[in-house]
């Protein structure tokens, strides 16, 4: 085309802006398409259960306004369940990110061997959990297992049987298993970092230290938020690793190992109580998302310039 | 030529009117059945099916299989979409959840009239009759019993097992082997709060003591006094005084069996479907003995249950029919007997279960010689009424609560379940 | 977000020189620290796959004898795994499902993610709130509707059915959103001059500079969808269909687990996705170094 000067520019840039608005929304049509279908009017239809008394196998469903989350939020169940929730997530997401974190660097410093070790990092997360939760019972096993020999040489009791440590020894086993995630992660992060910065910043004179809080840390800037927000949801949202550690008495002892998911999953799936548990989950999802915005705002403020 | 054309379409119109007429005499009905999977049972089940269906013409049987820790789940989530079986198999504490919710049909009185049906089975299968009528019925019934290894026994200078649960209890205290720090290497009973124990302290132990659990209209929480009490703390001092057992000792949902099954456990409480478990699993001689009793000459108790056929809401017309027909022929002695043979669950019929050689059966002759007394409870929420007794259980165990004050708490929230339960009933 | 941090000098130094140099001795010093650290945390965090693996090779007896490696392992819990069940078919299943979610998903969040980063549209932060809030939906309330969903169109006990819900993935395309910002927009706008369409933008410049994070989302996906147990039990109805994990659960009776099988067909389960990723994890996390931004 042989158009020119600015009138050309203007006019490109105006449709440019058109043209990317509807590129943007080709590449997205499907993808909205699917989320809609497939998450969003499902979570809506919870919604509408949340309001109803919903047998899940029954025939009628009465409509009840929001008693069912009257008594979701006078259940002391529900409070415990939230309660232990936020402890597994204060406790295990700062262990995942430092481990993961620390790992991960050593695992760049590596040079020899760099492959198996990655590979033995990441061998947690490919366990069944079926298969993790029952050895792991066995480490705590107040007779035999070599955790519980330990906690006992510390004074403490049987981790798993004893209502303080029961979350503390759950938790344990997440942070176990996602750390092969995290280490992936924060791998992926630290390759994502140009070289040509740290060039740069050695010819200038920066020195270990300082090429780590200036160029590594805020570079792994997006890394950090993603592994925050995404660990936040995972840990607020636990449940396989609960019901297995504790098979025969889901919610551990006295139900001081149970989530909000657990709590969930036994009130709509095993009491059939499909109102209540659509209730919680939408008090759940409230939660999460306040929560993860929150995150996403203050983290991304914070260091993106 | 033309006639012979035309004889031919003749015939062959004839052919096929005389097959869809003889398709229409005998309209081909598709039903449905699931179960949980376990080896024998699903190959039992795809013979009885073949006999059946050779016997019903015209109705094919599709048995469909889930895994057991998840099958109470997968049954519940087809439910609301219209999907699921004709015929389900279910454990018989699921059934008012199923039966309040307008899930399950009532068996036809024709077929099934109530009064037969209780002279013929065994009297625990009350539990599955629900405003005067059956809603499902069981091809097997299980009740408990004491394993115990004959090893460690005789290694104990034991002869013989416990008749009361004072000879229980010593007989455990001298079975616990101890290491040199003061850990318990082999348990005297493998206590399991989460096995069969909560079972075993609802319908024996309380009612051995002297109070029934609930009341005999199964709408009151009755155990919450004295009695009661002290059949707790008898149970919770075998961990916490007596310490003859640890809880988890073993990791996993039957971690007791396991322990027993390794020679670990000198004895545990568990129910008939464990047998072939354990048939399998122990390898030293092991014996069955009925469950001991308060005193020597005292009443014995059990905890009897079972899996239940019952057909669904889904199946009418003629798929009704043919559900109707295979559930009487799942419920026939026949098949009990077949059922015993091949999976080893006890017959569900009193006269099958009557039979002198069964009841002097080593393994099976505990079992069988308690139905007569085996209370099956009546959970309305089993879910949530089996965590309460668990929870009771824990509380004194764990936190040192007096066991009446467990209790009262337990009572006050079971009640709160209970009431729930018939209160919505009563809407209906 | 890389902006203040430009590189302010000139570039393009050789790689042995990238690493400023200290005294040999301690360097030497700090990288047997690194090994000693490495290799004690290696151990801790593979001991309970370790036991998961000697148990699949014991006995049902020898399990509880509390003994780590067996006496005399036996290959029968293998092969019965093998032999005597629906493994082949089980596995078959869940590498279909698996591999045919993962494909779906990269191209997808991939593209997504890129969308929602790079390009300014109306209404795109609001699009990337709503995909990321989908992922605060526990799983466990979506099985019933997307039960009654697949009832209505036909999808119960396809291969569909299974994967359906998975072809798309709120947390790649969060993954994917994250990495993608880090892309720079100079390169993209220079490659726009040059007269690359938007999709082009996306395949040719994106997409290769964010291959470790895309790489990390393919195993993510691969394993999530390898290990899928709830909606896979729910909505599949015959044995031919059954994914590894619903076959799995087999071993769980009534009457007590068979660990020695759940160990057993745990192992064959796993060893080969973890053979993969030992064979593969340099190519794929290193990918950058090859086609990044060095050049």
């Amino acid at each position: 085309m042989a158009v020119s000067g600015p009138a050309a520019r203007t006019r490109r840039g105006l449709s440019l802006r058109a043209r990317r608005t509807l590129s943007a929304y080709t590449f997205l049509a499907v993808p909205l398409g699917f989320f809609l279908a497939i998450r969003i009017a499902p979570a809506a239809g919870a919604l509408v259960i949340s309001l109803h008394r919903w047998n899940i196998v029954g025939t009628d469903q009465p409509f009840v306004g929001l008693a069912n989350f009257r008594e979701v939020l006078s259940d002391r169940q529900f409070w415990q369940a939230a309660a232990n929730t936020l402890r597994y997530a204060a406790a295990g997401i700062p262990a995942q990110l430092a481990l993961g974190f620390a790992a991960a660097l050593l695992l760049r410093r590596a040079v020899r061997f760099r492959g198996f070790f990655r590979t033995v990092y990441f061998v947690p997360f490919v366990t069944p959990v079926v298969a993790a939760a029952w050895v792991w019972q066995w480490m705590y096993s107040p007779n035999f297992g070599p955790l519980a020999m330990i906690a006992g040489r510390l004074g403490l009791p049987a981790p798993l049987r004893t209502p303080a440590l029961a979350l503390y020894a759950i938790t344990a086993l997440v942070v176990w298993e996602y750390l092969g995630f995290q280490v992936v992660i924060f791998l992926a992060g630290l390759e994502a970092i140009p070289q040509v910065y740290y060039e740069a910043a050695a010819v200038d004179g920066a020195r270990g230290w300082d090429l780590f809080r200036h160029i590594t840390v805020p570079l792994l800037n997006a890394t950090l938020v993603f592994s925050v927000v995404y660990a936040t949801i995972v840990y607020l949202q636990l449940f396989t690793q609960v019901l297995n550690m504790t098979f025969g008495d889901p919610g551990g002892p006295l139900g001081n190992t149970a989530t909000i998911v657990l709590y969930v999953y036994t009130l709509g799936f095993q009491r059939f109580h499909m109102g209540q548990a659509a209730a919680a989950t939408v008090v759940l999802f409230a939660a999460l998302l306040g929560v993860a915005l929150l995150q996403l705002t203050v983290l991304t403020r914070r260091v993106e310039y | 030529m033309r006639i012979a054309w035309r004889a031919c379409l003749v015939a062959i119109l004839a052919v096929v009117l005389g097959a869809s007429v003889v398709a229409q005499g005998q309209p081909r009905v598709t039903i449905t059945y699931w179960q949980y999977y376990f080896e024998s049972k699903v190959k039992t089940m795809d013979t009885l099916i073949a006999q059946f269906e050779a016997k019903t013409p015209g109705v094919h049987v599709v048995q469909e299989t889930f895994p057991y820790d998840s099958y109470n789940q997968k049954v519940a989530s087809a439910i609301p979409a219209g999907q699921g079986p004709d015929v389900v198999n279910l454990y018989y504490g699921w059934l008012p959840l199923y039966v309040g919710s307008g899930y399950l049909q009532a068996l036809p009185a024709q077929v099934f009239p109530t009064a037969g049906i209780e002279r013929e089975f065994v009297p625990m299968i009350k539990a599955a009759k629900f405003d005067g009528r059956y809603w499902a019925l069981p091809t097997a019934v299980r009740t408990l019993a004491l394993f115990y290894n004959k090893e460690l026994f005789s290694r104990a200078g034991l002869s013989r097992p416990p008749v009361t649960w004072d000879e229980f209890r010593a007989d455990a205290q001298k079975l616990t082997q101890r290491d040199a720090g003061g850990r318990i290497t082999v348990e005297g009973f493998g206590i399991a709060p989460n096995g069969q124990d909560h079972q075993l302290l609802r319908e024996i132990l309380f009612r051995q003591w002297g109070t029934a659990a609930y009341s005999a209209d199964n709408r009151r929480v009755t155990y919450n006094n004295p009695q009661g009490a002290a059949a707790l703390a008898w149970y919770t001092d075998l961990v916490t005084k007596d310490k003859v057992g640890v809880i988890d000792f073993f990791p996993g949902g039957n971690g007791y069996r396991d322990a027993f099954n390794a020679g670990k456990a000198g004895m545990i409480v568990d129910g008939s479907f464990a047998i072939g478990a354990i048939q399998s699993g122990a390898k030293f001689p092991w014996g069955v003995a009925l469950l001991p009793r308060r005193t020597a000459g005292g009443a014995p108790s059990n905890f009897g249950s079972f899996w239940v056929n019952g057909i669904s809401r889904k199946a009418t017309g003629p798929r009704l029919t043919a559900a109707v027909a295979f559930l009487k022929y799942l419920t026939s002695p026949d098949v009990q007997r077949t059922w015993l043979r091949q999976v080893g669950e006890i017959p569900a019929s009193q006269a099958l279960a009557a039979d002198p050689k069964l009841a002097q059966d080593p393994v099976y002759g505990p079992f069988i010689a308690s139905l007569p007394y085996a209370h099956a409870t009546f959970f309305v929420d089993e879910t949530a009424q089996r965590t309460i007794m668990l929870d009771a259980i824990n509380e004194v165990v764990l936190n040192h609560k007096d066991p009446k004050a467990a209790l009262d708490d337990a009572a006050a929230k079971e009640q709160k379940v209970l009431d729930d339960f018939w209160s919505k009933q009563a809407h209906k | 977000m890389a902006r203040t941090l430009a590189p302010r000098g000139p570039t393009g130094l050789a790689a042995s020189d990238r690493v400023p140099r200290r005294s040999q001795a301690g360097a030497r010093w700090r990288s047997a620290a690194a090994y000693l650290a490495l290799a004690a945390g290696g151990v801790v965090v593979v001991f309970p796959f370790a036991w998961m693996l000697a148990t699949a090779l014991k006995t049902p007896q020898q399990i509880f004898e509390l003994k780590f490696w067996p006496s005399a392992p036996t290959l029968d819990n293998i092969r019965q795994v093998l032999l005597a069940t629906q493994f082949p078919r089980w596995f078959a299943n869940s590498l279909g499902v698996a591999a045919a979610t993962t494909a779906s998903v990269a191209f997808f969040d991939s593209l997504v993610g890129y969308t929602l980063a790079k390009l300014r549209f109306p209404g795109r932060d609001v699009i990337f709130i709503v995909i990321l809030s989908t992922l605060m939906i526990p799983t466990e309330m979506l099985v019933i509707p997307w039960y009654i969903m697949s009832a209505r169109l036909g999808w119960i006990d396809t291969y569909w059915g299974i994967l359906f819900p998975g072809i798309m993935s709120a947390f790649g395309v969060f993954l994917m959103r994250q990495f993608m910002a880090g892309v720079p927009d100079e390169l993209l706008e220079a490659a726009r001059i040059d007269g690359l369409s938007e999709f082009g933008l996306f395949a040719r410049i994106a997409l290769p500079l964010v291959r470790p994070a895309l790489a990390a989302l393919c195993i993510f996906t691969f394993l999530g969808n390898w290990n899928a147990f709830l909606w896979p039990l729910i909505v599949i109805q015959t044995p031919e269909m059954r994914t590894l994990p619903v076959g799995i659960a087999l071993f769980s009776g009534e009457a007590g687990s068979s660990w020695h099988l759940i160990m057993a067909a745990s192992t064959l389960a796993v060893l080969p996705v973890l053979a993969v990723f030992a064979l593969l994890q340099r190519q794929i996390i290193e990918g950058v170094v090859l086609t990044g931004l060095r050049s």
